[in-house]
């Protein structure tokens, strides 16, 4: 508004708002929370909320079954139960990433994740960046149609194809001696990822491309640029902008899939989306340590999306809101 | 005016990435139409090329189909009404002149980054549990029992975090209309006098329109092939198996191909009759 709005009205909004996005933010904060917990400590009730790191400041370390103040809530902050030891503290520890780390072989998942959303971002923007320059810049009479029917692939449910692509994903290629079978391995995966984000990449970059000036590239042709010196000298520089917002859309999208990947992996090749998956058959306590895998594998990917949050919505409504 | 060597260049430049689209698209599409005529399950080495439309008979007439159609209307429905309502109101909000936007924003649009995975097996355990979730300790708190969500009321569950993932989508995308509305126009309406109500109502909501379609459309799409989130808390079963999660059942775990293909096919229908208004949508943009 471009009136000022009136200090009490700001106030009102303010704490409104902060209200909100503090709940709809409360579960990932408290699988931040719990990851540092020890699973006793994870299901103390009522619960514990206030980390004491190390042992510095002097109070004993509080063992959850001893907190028994009814009276404190999701709201007590460090104030309301500062007074009553073994009230909302509890002792911070690392001891989760270490146990999932060490049980899990959580290393090898996060690298399988970043092995399939880096190769099929990767290879999607190879294939697209050509094809988007071509539509942004020599369009014909079809070229809406071409983009339209991209984004149709788009829209094909996967279980329309899940069969299919088991069968080829499992049928045993004649390899040396042996067979050999694409299903979970990396390079599949990569592909059928690079696949199913495709028209997505392809799409974003159009409209990145479509917004450089076509002045410039005549300017430089009538310079006697070549094409491979266009693109080089002149595109390039100013796509690049929009090449890495892409590129980041792509990964997060990758990242997270969770039919493909599910689907079609069983050890080699699974991402932390199957690693995830495997604790929902839980087996004696396992909050915490449910929170501390949780934690990593979202937190690379929530760090790379506050960055990409504008572009998001480029990529994802097909340049239709502005 | 492009010349034709760069016609040429150009076409050559989009092949691969139409070549593999074509691919992707028609190989498995055609296979799938294909074993959807055919009786054919694998694991017990039947093989009928021809079985007619029986397969999309069995699939329809059998007594999971119309649960599975309408568990997924319900689970689309349900989640489409919440994270557009609630995604008008909260962009609304947060177009107000508020301190720590930029703040307030990023912790909105988290959920979205989450992935599907996590934040039903988050939601599952840490929050709904009926022992140690967070809703229950709320509940003891406030003097009420402990409601075990997944098992009383499985579909509400889930419907809450899909719901929970797509809110931040709808918040945003709406949020980018309600930034570029005509601020005179809706100062000039409240110095005629017109209630904040009456403003809404024919001021922003017309001007929403097409972003709320947009959402609606995409999310819908989305939706359609809800799966992990069903996956990893109920698998299926309590009345949340969906239309999607029926042909895994039938083509993965049942391992019967025709049958499942034959769903498979139909679902891919179904899809397509949200994709045409989408794509319509989309193709005029492009014109402007």
């Amino acid at each position: 508004m471009a009136r000022a709005a009136s200090p009490a009205r700001r106030a009102a909004f303010t704490a409104l708002a902060w209200t909100l996005a503090l709940l709809i933010f409360f579960p990932i904060a408290w699988t931040i929370l719990t990851s540092f917990k020890t699973e006793r400590d994870a299901i103390a009730n009522p619960p514990v909320l206030v980390p004491l790191v190390g042992g510095a400041d002097g109070r004993p370390p509080i063992l959850a079954g001893e907190a028994d103040d009814p009276a404190e809530d999701a709201t007590g902050g460090p104030e309301a139960g500062a007074r009553s030891p073994g009230g909302p503290f509890f002792r911070a520890t690392l001891e989760n990433y270490r146990v999932v780390q060490e049980r899990s072989d959580y290393m090898r998942f996060l690298w399988n994740s970043v092995v399939i959303a880096g190769g099929s971002t990767l290879l999607g923007i190879l294939v697209a960046v050509p094809a988007a320059w071509s539509m942004a810049f020599v369009p014909s009479r079809r070229t809406k149609d071409v983009l339209l029917w991209m984004l149709s692939t788009k829209m094909l449910p996967a279980v329309g194809v899940l069969y299919p692509i088991y069968l080829i994903a499992t049928f045993r290629l004649p390899l040396g001696g042996g067979t050999f079978q694409l299903i979970d391995t990396k390079p599949f995966l990569v592909v059928i990822l690079m696949l199913i984000n495709l028209p997505i990449i392809v799409w974003m970059l159009y409209t990145y491309f479509r917004e450089i000036p076509g002045e410039i590239l005549e300017a430089a042709r009538m310079d006697g640029a070549s094409l491979r010196a266009e693109i080089v000298h002149v595109l390039t520089p100013m796509a690049v902008p929009g090449i890495a917002s892409t590129v980041l859309l792509s990964f997060i999208l990758a990242w997270n899939e969770a039919f493909w990947t599910l689907n079609l992996t069983a050890v080699d090749a699974a991402p932390l989306t199957a690693f995830i998956a495997s604790y929902s058959s839980p087996e004696g306590l396992f909050f915490a340590k449910l929170s501390a895998a949780s934690t990593m594998a979202i937190a690379p990917i929530l760090v790379l999306g506050w960055f990409a949050q504008k572009q998001l919505v480029r990529g994802l409504t097909f340049g239709a809101v502005k | 005016m492009a010349t034709k060597a760069s016609r040429t260049a150009a076409r050559l430049m989009m092949a691969p990435a139409v070549t593999l689209l074509l691919g992707w698209m028609l190989v498995p599409l055609v296979m799938t139409l294909y074993f959807s005529f055919a009786d054919y399950r694998p694991l017990r080495n039947v093989f009928e090329p021809w079985a007619g439309f029986g397969n999309y008979e069995r699939f329809v007439t059998s007594s999971a189909f119309w649960p599975s159609v309408w568990t997924t209307l319900v689970l689309v429905g349900a989640v489409l009404a919440i994270t557009v309502v609630l995604g008008i109101l909260l962009a609304m909000l947060l177009d107000q002149p508020i301190w720590g936007r930029g703040a307030v924003r990023i912790l909105v649009i988290s959920p979205f980054f989450v992935m599907p995975t996590v934040s039903a097996l988050v939601w599952k355990n840490m929050m709904l549990d009926p022992v140690n979730g967070v809703f229950s300790h709320v509940a003891r708190l406030l003097g009420a029992q402990p409601y075990d969500f997944l098992t009383q009321a499985p579909l509400p569950s889930i419907v809450l975090i899909v719901s929970w993932q797509w809110l931040p989508f709808a918040t945003l995308i709406l949020l980018t209309a309600v930034q570029s509305l005509d601020r005179e126009q809706l100062e000039a309406a409240e110095m005629d006098g017109a209630p904040p109500l009456a403003r809404f109502r024919y001021l922003v909501l017309p001007h929403l329109a097409r972003a709320i379609t947009i959402v609606i459309l995409i999310q819908t799409i989305f939706l359609l092939s809800i799966f992990a989130e069903i996956f990893v808390t109920t698998g299926g079963s309590f009345g949340t198996r969906t239309l999607t999660y029926l042909v895994f059942q039938r083509v993965l775990e049942a391992q019967n191909v025709g049958l499942g293909s034959a769903g498979g096919i139909l679902a891919v229908l179904l899809a397509n009759v949200v994709a045409i208004f989408l794509m319509r949508i989309v193709g005029r943009n492009l014109d402007a």
